[in-house]
């Protein structure tokens, strides 16, 4: 079929559509796009203005106005939408950057609270052993003397007693010196079952209250009881726990020391976390920094908790988080621990 | 122990470097706190044994002279000094001589100062060089005269070879009392280091041992607190100061020279550890027994005080009575003085355990107490009066008498201990061959004997006397560990089986609570158990004040206000607002604690764990966003943390009732209860409290419970399934007395409501026009929901007038339109 190169109404549809595209561009806000919209592709439009002449053309050329037409139509329909969008963003972009924020400035408070130094590291230390099969067992602080000394083969007058400062109820009744006496609650209450517990707990000492010495502090206890604990055993524990608490690199030494409940005794040394052995200030020039005291439970100390010497054997191992904490972030004055200054508390967690 | 190693090489060789002997000698148990080089700033070429030729007075001071002495580096030297001690027409002392260059300690400075010796001229005559003092040297701060040296030190020696020496400070546990003398640690040192042990100068007995000689008898009427009473009698000694050398190893060993007996008994016992009492023979009466006290018997110590004794207390006595008291303190009548011609000495044994407890009783402590209450070798006491009667005659000129007056009424007989070699193995982990196993225990001085039975090795071991700490299998073990050395034995992992790993809710709830609250934003503390009545009474607005006999209190306090065991978390939570308060305006504290309770006819009190929280201050810390005065916190707030505590905790038994408190506010106060049991209190702190805390301006809210006793009452947590049908929400406003409680409206609605209403919010309280006065208004938003269907209009319809007539006939309730 021939096609007319003169067909009125197809240069018309052209016209209008270059003509609308033009305009469009100009348009830069949402009612004047509207009022394009409605002068192109409305009901009375140029677009169908245009259309509206159709019936003068021979019907050999309508087909071809009507394809046009539509292309015009979706064409700028396209263009239109492109047009909104583009006019929204930049609409956006504007409000947005109104919005800026002085993102130095400080954020809104938000109050969450703390956990003491002392619990935490009291968490820490029975997250570590807990990994190892301790259980916490909980005791009490005011304590027989039978408990805290006695049944821990410390017999009254004994020359050992000299070792702790003791806070008297009465002749018989103390606040507990150590942790120890849960020891013997522990092995009373499990007997014969094996046994691995530690025992976190506040202990008491008559002592002047100064820069290094306190009439209160925590202790963590630890006792393993089985027909198959050595001593062996008991340095693999205190190692993994150093290393666990300080570090994988630090250096763990254990020398012979007395415990009227253990024997053998072992006072345990770690390499100074500050000059890491070459001596200063915190580690008395020595390299080396007590962190626990330990030992094999004493034949008599395991009778008294109920276990056969000859069959069962155990450790045992004390530490104190104060002293943990102090010698971790440099703290000079252990009266901070329970004198309550918040500022002093605000530093850790 | 201050250990010279100069005194310690008497009996010992020591062939390892010093730090090499303070390493094995501290992994070993005898800790070395310190070591001390003395002279080490003495300069071989500045300061030399000098000899002193000649003194003369000053020309033109009546208190200086001019001593000229030698020292063995060309001419000598004369100088100007001061020292009493020498004095004009004296020669041939041996002194500590100093030349220009040398650095000496000021001898008037209160405090350790270094300066360098240089010329100068003293009243118109030149010094160049210097005749030391103790002080100047850093020995003492003995600045009354120069020191005077050994005669036999060669002239020209240079000083620190001849004075120069290295202490080393031993720290001991109480089971090392065998360690606390000279000989006792260089018999640890032989062993450790593998050198023999140099018995001290042996000296023979040279006369009869009895209880009865010549000149008195001894007698120990209770054989258990006096295992054993040596003495000597040393005739014709005169009393002057010990020679330089004995005075040196006592300064240097911490002990002050006084004359030569005193220093006499003093040296051998650091050396030895056997404590000694010299007497004065000549106002002894008549036959020495020890005995006990008698029922008010008096006597008057050295120290010049008159004790007053118990029958427990163990004396000597003599034929007047008490003379000593037994292993603490001499007696002031018998004491040695300057005119003693004749000493009687002695050297005992006494019961530990009753020297400990006299010395306690008495508070009197002397080092003879200290160490015959750690426990002494009886076998000790001859060689040890021998050994000081000996220097007793070198240093003072006296005469031994050879009968050694001696009372041993029974020796024990060596213990014996049976070591199996499986079980060293058992308890350390390691296993050590008998040989090892001896030669351990013998460089120790144990006897040691293998036996071979049953494939099983065992040792016969028998424990020398000086070993009181020895009595069984695992002393044993751990000698040969520490000997061995710690370091050598593996370190392995426990290979025993896992006890039982057990629930542990109680412990768990503690931990779950400090969570919590530090998620509601508060800090925890930790204070003193102890207390005093002030700081309790401070916590209290009215009421009678609190009584010290209803707390356990310390029978031997610190001080006044670590006294009393705490029974509430209250003062000391209000102290620390009260103390903190100038650094912080907002505080939310809380603490979890012990409170201690005497029970009637219990020997321990009951230990409860109790909650304290305070709030007081601004909500939240100041910030540049809020231009207002931020809100306070007061009850509500602490309501709200309660609430949320209790539905974490998921304890919704518990109940909230007006009530009174000392401490709180009478129209802010809660009672909290659970299962009709007292829980705690809350409430804003009485404002008198708050002055009395210095807290008046700013409102604070507490509250405290028995944090035991809410965590037993936990339930589990149970899931609820999400209805998966549409839920109606009604409002409901209820006008009702002003003073019915707001828990009573929403238990009224909830009963009503039955299980159909899932949620009762109150939203809206209001008091005012148009509710009449004296009413109040609670506005509630309800939930309606049923888990298997909707509910229909009718339906929730009913629930809602349910709760209306329900309300109405409870709480005389009206619905507000
Ligand atoms: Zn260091």
């Amino acid at each position: 079929m021939p096609v007319s190169d003169q067909n009125p109404l197809v240069d018309q549809l052209r016209e209008v559509h270059t003509e609308a595209l033009e305009r469009l561009g100009q348009v830069s806000d949402l009612t004047a796009l509207d009022g394009w919209r409605v002068h192109y592709l409305g009901r009375k439009g140029a677009l169908t203005q245009v259309i509206r002449g159709i019936g003068t053309l021979p019907t050999a050329q309508r087909p071809e106005v009507g394809q046009v037409s539509n292309e015009v139509k979706s064409a700028l329909e396209e263009a239109f939408e492109a047009q909104v969008g583009a006019i929204k963003q930049a609409k956006l972009a504007k409000t947005l950057s109104r919005e800026r924020v002085d993102v130095t400035l400080p954020g809104y408070p938000v109050s969450l609270g703390r956990l003491h130094p002392s619990t935490q590291t009291l968490r820490e230390i029975t997250a570590i052993f807990g990994e190892m099969g301790f259980q916490v067992f909980d005791s009490r602080e005011v304590e027989s003397d039978y408990y805290n000394f006695e049944l821990l083969n410390i017999p009254p007058y004994h020359p050992a007693r000299d070792m702790w400062d003791t806070f008297y109820i009465n002749e018989r009744v103390v606040l507990r010196t150590h942790t120890s006496p849960g020891q013997i609650r522990a092995m009373q209450a499990f007997h014969p079952d094996p046994i691995r517990v530690i025992l976190p707990g506040m202990c008491y000492r008559y002592e002047a209250i100064t820069a290094r010495s306190e009439i209160m502090f925590h202790q963590v206890e630890g006792l393993a009881v089985g027909e198959n604990i050595t001593m062996a055993d008991l340095k693999g524990v205190l190692v993994n726990f150093a290393r666990r608490m300080y570090g994988a690199e630090r250096q763990v030494r254990f020398r012979c020391s007395h415990f009227p409940f253990t024997e053998p005794s072992v006072e345990v040394d770690m390499d100074c976390i500050v000059c890491n052995g070459d001596g200063c200030p915190l580690c008395k020039q020595t390299g080396w920094l007590e962190i626990l005291g330990a030992g094999m439970v004493h034949p008599a100390v395991l009778r008294n908790g109920g276990y056969d010497p000859e069959r069962f054997n155990g450790f045992a191992f004390g530490m104190g988080p104060e002293r943990i904490m102090m010698q971790k972030y440099g703290i000079d004055d252990i009266r901070y621990f329970f004198s309550n200054d918040l500022r002093f508390l605000e530093q850790f967690g | 122990m201050r250990a010279p190693l100069s005194w310690l090489k008497d009996y010992v060789d020591i062939t390892i470097p010093l730090d090499t002997l303070v390493d094995r000698m501290t992994m070993a148990g005898l800790e070395v706190g310190g070591v001390e080089h003395i002279g080490a700033d003495w300069r071989r070429d500045k300061l030399f044994v000098g000899e002193v030729v000649a003194v003369s007075a000053h020309p033109r001071a009546d208190r200086l002279v001019l001593a000229t002495v030698a020292y063995g580096q060309g001419d000598p030297q004369t100088v100007v000094t001061g020292a009493p001690n020498l004095k004009p027409g004296d020669r041939g002392q041996k002194v500590a001589f100093a030349v220009e260059g040398a650095q000496l300690r000021d001898g008037y400075s209160e405090t350790p100062r270094l300066q360098t010796l240089s010329r100068t001229s003293i009243r118109g005559v030149e010094s160049a060089g210097m005749v030391c003092s103790e002080k100047e040297l850093g020995l003492s701060d003995d600045h009354t005269g120069v020191i005077i040296l050994d005669p036999d030190l060669p002239v020209g020696q240079p000083l620190t070879d001849a004075l120069g020496d290295t202490v080393l400070d031993v720290e001991l546990t109480p089971n090392l009392a065998r360690a606390n003398c000279i000989i006792g640690l260089a018999r640890e040192i032989a062993a450790l280091t593998g050198q023999p042990w140099r018995a001290g100068p042996a000296d023979a007995a040279t006369g009869p041992h009895a209880a009865a000689t010549a000149y008195g008898s001894v007698a120990s009427a209770d054989a258990d607190l006096c295992a054993r009473y040596s003495a000597s009698l040393i005739e014709n000694v005169t009393i002057q100061p010990s020679p330089p050398w004995i005075q040196r190893r006592l300064q240097y060993a911490g002990q002050r020279p006084i004359n030569n007996i005193v220093d006499v008994t003093n040296y051998v016992m650091l050396e030895t550890g056997q404590p000694l009492h010299a007497f004065d023979y000549e106002t002894l009466q008549g036959v020495v027994v020890v005995r006990r006290a008698r029922r008010g018997e008096t006597m008057q110590t050295l120290d010049g005080v008159e004790r007053e004794l118990t029958t427990d207390m163990l004396l000597i006595t003599d034929d007047s009575g008490p003379i000593a008291l037994a292993g603490v303190m001499g007696g002031s009548a018998t004491e040695v003085t300057e005119d003693t011609r004749h000493i009687f000495l002695e050297s005992a044994n006494f019961n530990f355990v009753n020297i400990r407890r006299t010395s306690q009783q008495l508070r009197l402590h002397s080092e003879a107490a200290q160490r015959f209450g750690r426990g002494v070798d009886p076998d000790l006491t001859v060689p040890a009066l021998l050994r000081a009667s000996r220097l007793m005659e070198t240093l003072g000129g006296g005469t031994l008498h050879p009968e050694i007056a001696d009372t041993y009424p029974a020796p024990p007989s060596p213990k014996t201990i049976t070591l199996r070699a499986a079980e060293v193995t058992r308890i350390l982990g390691m296993a050590f061959s008998p040989t090892d196993m001896a030669r351990i225990l013998t460089s120790l001085e144990f006897g040691c004997t293998t036996h071979h039975a049953n494939g099983d090795t065992s040792l016969e071991v028998v424990v020398p006397s000086h070993r009181l700490d020895v009595s069984e299998p695992a002393d044993l073990i751990e000698e040969i560990a520490r000997i061995h050395g710690y370091d050598e034995i593996p370190t392995t992992l426990i290979h025993d089986v896992l006890p039982p790993q057990r629930s542990q809710p109680h412990l768990d709830g503690l931990e779950q609570t400090r969570d919590i609250l530090v998620g509601c934003g508060l800090t925890e503390i930790l204070s003193y158990s102890l207390s005093s009545l002030d700081s309790i009474n401070r916590a209290r607005a009215e009421g009678p004040p609190p009584a010290a006999e209803d707390y356990i209190s310390l029978a031997n306090p610190i001080s006044q206000e670590r006294q009393l065991l705490r029974q509430s978390l209250l003062p000391s939570l209000l102290e620390t607002l009260s103390t903190n308060r100038r650094y912080r305006q907002r505080m939310a504290l809380f603490e979890i604690g012990r409170v201690y309770w005497p029970q009637a006819g219990e020997a321990l009190p009951l230990e409860q764990r109790y909650l304290g929280i305070a709030v007081t201050g601004p909500l939240l810390s100041r910030s540049w966003h809020d231009a207002d005065e931020p809100p306070q916190f007061g009850w509500t707030h602490l309501k709200g943390i309660i609430d949320t505590l209790l539905q974490r905790l998921n304890v919704p038994q518990v109940r909230f009732t007006a009530a009174a408190h000392a401490a709180l506010h009478p129209a802010r106060t809660a009672a909290l209860s659970i299962g009709g049991a007292p829980l705690g209190i809350a409430g804003d702190v009485h404002p008198q409290v708050c002055e009395q805390f210095d807290l008046a301006d700013q409102s604070v809210a507490v509250l405290e419970l028995n944090l035991d006793l809410l965590l037993a009452h936990r339930q589990p947590r149970r899931y609820q399934p999400i209805s998966r049908f549409p839920a109606v929400l009604e409002d409901v406003a209820l006008v009702v007395d002003d003073d019915l409680p707001a828990q009573a409206v929403e238990d009224a609605i909830r009963t009503a409501g039955g299980e159909w209403l899932r949620e009762v919010t109150l939203f809206d309280l209001y008091v005012g026009e148009p509710i009449p006065a004296g009413k109040k208004s609670l506005a509630y938003a309800l939930t309606f929901q049923a888990d298997d269907r909707s509910l229909t209009e009718d339906e929730v319809r009913v629930l809602y007038r349910r709760i209306q007539e329900h309300t109405a006939a409870e709480l005389g309730a009206a619905m507000r339109e």
